[in-house]
């Protein structure tokens, strides 16, 4: 206690503080047991890749090499091809019911061993466990649960009375929320009856393996979902197979275009989710404290590697500064380090690639004149890391607020008008995601007719649910993942 | 399920059923009981006519009880989330599952069936349970949806529960027919108070201790067995209670409670003329019957 | 306690035009940022996940002992049972010393005496006595009673008060009747700080005690609480969230500090350290100390000594293990 008559001592204050430091709570590893090395998943059995080529797969914290994974040729996509196929008559003519049951038992499965799956994650992707444990887990095991009841009630998906599977879907998936990519296309791919080969990202193999295991647990039948592990090429390979039947891709716009043209004079159904530029804005009458944390997470959530990230803040020219002032004291108590520790909010970028391409941007930033503010923090020496970024006085012609940088750095615009809001928002090529900040419920409402924009959050940010449709406008992407629009990639008219 | 008899030179331990209501699983407050005994089988079989159990014979007073608890729990189950009830009508049928010999053999007394078919209305049973979990969040994309208003307004539908329903069970298929009125009922958020069927109460008296260890909030269930016209008279009347299902009202009974229903305006879902065959796949009727659609306005400008 | 060098009406801290009439204030109130229910709510839940563990640990429980209004205040008070809680205050832990001392001891207005003889009698008078005032916890009577109340309990040795304002008022838009009567408490309580409650489960609304905050903090509040202690919702993380947003904004604008303290609820140590982490990562570390955050509680102080006892000996302790009183 200070006495009742002395002024509060600062210094004393400061140093409180500095006491109340987190001591370090790391999640334990010893939950997951890794093996040195991963085959491919094919008809239902573990196998190394024809060739016998492998590639190692990293730590993005620490570098570690956390273990060796069978690299997929074109002879193991042939064969997984084949199994999905030689397993699709009988897992189409299962009734629904039994279906269903399969997919809740993946669902409980994922559920149990949850912990598991979310350190694994982390160790292999480099984001925090408290995303991987509060966000990704849980969002996965919802995704099989939701789809698992659709297995049976195909018929009221406003499909016709009785739609059919696609066949074979080749699947290819990104390395920032491995799982739940993963999640969002098997589920709603085996829920309609098709079955799938998948080919999860180069820096982010494992959690798939460890999913392929847990469809053993689960008794799913050989063939109806197959990995295999590789790079680019595995995937090209994938997508470019005569026998597969419908294609989806999550990734970037480059990726995507490529892979568009490949299926192009093909009968193989298509759907894309790419990349994007969201704008979050924010209205001078928006709550204000809610809004620096929704900028916060539309950003900084998975280190901005996530495609609907809201990049690009715009913020009403009144509000600006009162509205800088409590973002760069909000991020000042981020805690960048250690993704295992239960505390971390921003671990680690995914990989040394990633890690330049944002770097090289950010340099670009600073380079065309904005002004580059980041917050106090210490980065580890090991490992791939970017301390979070805040542009400002960047406009519409700077590259920073035109490219994607897939990392933890925001661009910061103002604007005057509702209008200029949205024209400034729609002013890019892509159309996946957007914000908008204001307690007025019918300014909310206009803005969102107004966005080409796929996913149009209010007084919130990157929010998603199983029953809810996620997808882009424009170079963004087609198609939509998730709840009953989800289902329509998946099925064909009856 | 009851066995007097000793097997193998041990005596049997004898269960006493119970009511459920609230969570919790009183005796009658009348202190009544009825005798229930085993049905013919289509085959004859020689247990016809056999005491299984002695039944609580609840009463008006034990109806009120229910509805009190029914009326309690719905605020908490309607405002689950749908995820979350989806997820509780799944750990019952995992809970049912578990207890798949139990059922068959109470199953087989309580409706006289071969071993054979009872199982196969017990496994249906389980099946049906999983197949109205996964409606929980998706039934409001179905019957729910945005309206193209002309004029600059967002209106939005969403099915919403009705509130307290009381269901009375169809009175030959003690398990999945009871299962196949009931599930419905729960899976959009209303509550329930079950009337069992006079005969063959056994088997929901079972389901209840289901229900009970499925993470289902108590009161949002709640079963009596006893006489259906002296139980349904009371709920059918009861202005707290929104919407009765008359699946088990045979005979007059169905339109004396209709009426009585109509005091005020109780949603009513009406037996079918034929005994139904509960093993057929059920479409969305027993669920929308019980929802109230709420629409709102919103205007749109800047 | 938190005091300014200067005279309380010297006019730091406060904004005199928006309190020139109940309209000004009321479009001074109702021009704070809005609060979203939804997006608190998520961001306090998510503090509540912190880890604190080990160092962080002992640090953050000594300190929760040391921030504790440790509080009686039944009908059934007796100054029996004052002085044992006063001894408790005192020496919280008969089998560790090293245990600190309660902030205060937190009493109705006739027992404020016996509880500032004990706590002198036990060698602890730097332990503060607060007194509830103002007619608590209603606060349904006239001003005339609420500040005899007031001038009652400091003259019988309470140097905080801890007053409830008019919700009834404030409810009904007359926010200029709560700022005054606010201010003419200030006035009785002389050198006696003033600690200002809301009781947020009436005030049904964040919105609400965000303004209450505001308007507290203008006609001098020297800590703002929660609650009571004595409705069906009392501290929760959010609203004791929010009333840090209104102490850290308040600072900012007008340069005065003001104290939060949560009352009511808070039983469990783990609940404590997760109020803390609260007041680290929004007010700051500048209000982690007895002088600007403190614990309206009674049962809690006890978990807080069994943490403590097992962070000591490696095993969990029982409630025999800690005193009763």
């Amino acid at each position: 206690m200070t006495d009742n008559t002395t002024p509060p001592n600062p210094s004393a204050s400061a140093a409180a503080s500095q006491l109340f430091a987190y001591a370090p709570a790391p999640e334990s590893r010893a939950v997951v047991d890794l093996a040195p090395s991963y085959g491919l998943f094919v008809d239902g059995e573990f196998r190394e890749a024809a060739g016998g080529k492998v590639f190692k797969t990293l730590s993005p914290a620490t570098e570690e090499v956390l273990a060796e994974v069978a690299h997929a040729g074109e002879e193991d996509v042939e064969a997984a091809v084949r199994a999905a196929r030689a397993a699709f008559g009988p897992w189409s003519a299962l009734p629904g019911t039994e279906r269903a049951k399969y997919l809740f038992r993946i669902a409980r499965v994922i559920q149990e061993r949850s912990r598991e799956l979310a350190v694994l994650e982390t160790l292999d992707n480099g984001k925090p466990i408290r995303e991987s444990r509060d966000a990704d887990l849980p969002l996965v095991a919802a995704h099989f649960f939701y789809y698992a009841g659709w297995a049976d009630k195909l018929s009221y998906a406003g499909l016709g009375p009785d739609p059919r599977p696609l066949g074979v879907a080749a699947q290819v998936i990104p390395w920032n929320f491995p799982l739940l990519m993963l999640a969002w296309k098997i589920a709603p791919a085996l829920a309609a009856g098709n079955t799938v080969v998948l080919k999860p990202a180069e820096t982010t193999p494992l959690s798939a393996l460890f999913f392929a295991d847990i469809c053993r647990q689960a008794g799913l039948p050989k063939g109806v979902v197959n990995i295999v592990t590789g790079d680019g090429a595995t995937g090209a390979a994938l997508v470019a197979h005569p026998d597969v039947n419908k294609v989806a891709f999550t990734g970037s716009t480059a990726v995507g275009r490529q892979i568009a043209r490949t299926v192009a004079g093909t009968d193989k159904r298509l759907t894309l989710e790419l990349g994007g530029k969201g704008a979050n804005i924010v209205f001078e009458d928006a709550p204000l404290d809610q809004a620096v944390e929704g900028i916060v997470s539309g950003i900084f959530f998975n280190q901005g590697q996530v495609c609907c990230a809201g990049s690009r803040l715009l913020v009403q020219e009144s509000v600006h500064d009162e509205v800088l002032d409590a973002l760069k004291r909000r991020l000042a108590t981020l805690r960048v380090g250690d993704p295992l520790d239960k505390n971390t909010d921003v671990g680690a970028i995914n990989s040394a690639e990633q890690l330049a391409r944002i770097t090289e941007l950010a340099e670009a930033g600073e380079a065309e004149g904005a002004e580059r503010w980041s917050a106090p923090c210490e980065l580890p020496g090991e490992g791939y890391w970017f301390a979070p970024t805040v542009f400002t006085h960047v406009s519409q012609a700077h590259r920073i607020a035109r490219e994607e940088i897939f990392g933890p750095v925001l661009s910061v615009l103002t604007f005057r008008t509702p209008d200029e809001a949205v024209a400034k928002a729609n002013n890019t090529p892509y159309g996946l995601s957007a914000g908008i900040w204001t307690e007025k419920g019918s300014r909310i409402l206009q803005t969102a007719n107004q966005l080409r924009a796929g996913v149009v959050w209010a007084n919130t940010f990157n929010k998603f649910d199983p029953t809810s449709p996620f997808g882009g406008y424009k170079e963004s992407g087609y198609g939509r993942e998730g709840g009953r629009h989800g289902l329509e990639a998946y099925l064909e008219h009856a | 399920m009851s066995t007097p008899e000793t097997s193998r030179g041990r005596l049997a331990v004898l269960k006493t059923y119970k009511l459920y209501v609230g969570g919790k699983f009183p005796r009658s407050e009348s202190g009544r009981v009825y005798e229930v005994t085993a049905a013919t089988s289509a085959a004859g079989a020689a247990g016809k006519g056999q005491w299984l159990a002695n039944a609580p014979l609840a009463s008006r007073k034990d109806a009120r009880d229910a509805v009190v608890a029914a009326r309690k729990a719905f605020g908490g189950w309607s405002g689950a989330t749908a995820y979350n009830r989806g997820q509780v009508l799944y750990r019952v049928a995992e809970m049912l599952e578990g207890r798949r010999q139990q059922f068959a053999a109470e199953v087989t007394a309580a409706e006289g069936l071969s071993k054979a078919k009872a199982q196969a209305a017990v496994d249906a049973a389980i099946d049906r349970w999983v197949w109205y979990a996964g409606w929980s969040d998706k039934l409001a994309q179905v019957v729910g949806g945005a309206n193209p208003v002309a004029g600059p307004f967002f209106n939005l539908s969403t099915p919403e529960p009705t509130g307290v329903v009381a269901v009375l069970a169809p009175q030959r298929s003690s398990l999945l027919g009871l299962v196949s009125v009931l599930a419905p009922v729960l899976v959009s958020g209303n509550t329930a108070v079950v009337v069992t069927s006079r005969n063959a109460p056994l088997p929901a008296l079972s389901l209840a201790e289901v229900l009970a260890t499925s993470d289902l909030p108590g009161g949002v269930v709640n079963v009596l067995s006893g006489d259906t016209a002296e139980l349904a008279r009371p709920l059918a009347a009861h202005a707290d209670v929104q919407a009765v299902d008359l699946a088990g009202a045979e005979g007059g009974l169905a339109a004396e409670l209709e009426a009585a229903a109509a005091e005020n305006l109780k949603r009513v879902l009406r037996p079918a003329a034929q005994d139904p065959d509960w093993s057929a796949q059920p479409g969305l009727e027993r669920m929308t019957a019980f929802l109230e659609t709420k629409t709102v306005w919103h205007p749109v400008g800047a | 306690m938190p005091t300014d060098a200067a005279p309380r009406d010297a006019g730091r801290g406060t904004l005199p035009d928006v309190t020139s009439s109940n309209a000004a204030l009321r479009r001074f109130l109702h021009g704070l940022p809005g609060v979203d229910a939804v997006g608190l709510e998520a961001r306090a839940a998510a503090l509540g996940t912190r880890s604190i563990k080990t160092s962080a640990k002992a640090y953050a429980l000594d300190l929760a002992i040391s921030m504790i209004d440790l509080t009686t205040l039944e009908g059934a008070d007796t100054p029996g049972k004052v002085r044992s809680l006063c001894a408790k205050g005192a020496s919280p832990d008969p089998s560790d010393r090293t245990a600190p001392r309660v902030a205060a001891i937190c009493v109705y207005p006739d027992m404020a005496a016996t509880a500032r003889r004990a706590l002198d009698d036990a060698g602890a008078g730097e332990i503060h006595v607060a007194s509830v005032a103002t007619a608590f916890p209603a606060g349904r009577a006239a001003l005339s009673v609420k500040l005899a109340d007031t001038r009652e309990a400091v003259a019988a040795g309470a140097d905080e008060i801890d007053m409830v304002i008019d919700r009834g008022a404030f409810l009904a838009g007359r926010y200029l009747r709560v700022f005054e009567e606010i201010r003419e408490v200030r006035q009785a309580c002389g050198d006696a700080h003033l600690k200002v409650i809301f009781e947020n489960g009436e005030l049904a609304t964040y919105d609400n005690i965000r303004r209450a905050s505001w308007l507290a903090m203008l006609a001098g509040a020297d800590f703002i609480k929660t609650s009571t202690g004595k409705v069906a919702v009392n501290a929760t993380p959010p609203n004791t969230l929010l009333m840090l947003e209104a102490v850290r904004d308040f600072r900012a604008a007008t340069g005065r500090q003001v104290g939060v303290k949560p009352a009511g609820g808070v039983r469990t140590a783990k609940d404590a350290v997760k109020y803390l982490v609260l007041v680290n990562e929004t007010a700051g570390g500048d209000w982690l100390s007895p002088d600007w955050f403190r614990f309206g509680a009674s049962s809690l102080l006890n978990d807080l000594l069994m943490q403590r006892q097992k962070l000591t000996t490696g095993h969990y302790s029982g409630p025999d293990y800690v005193t009763v009183d």
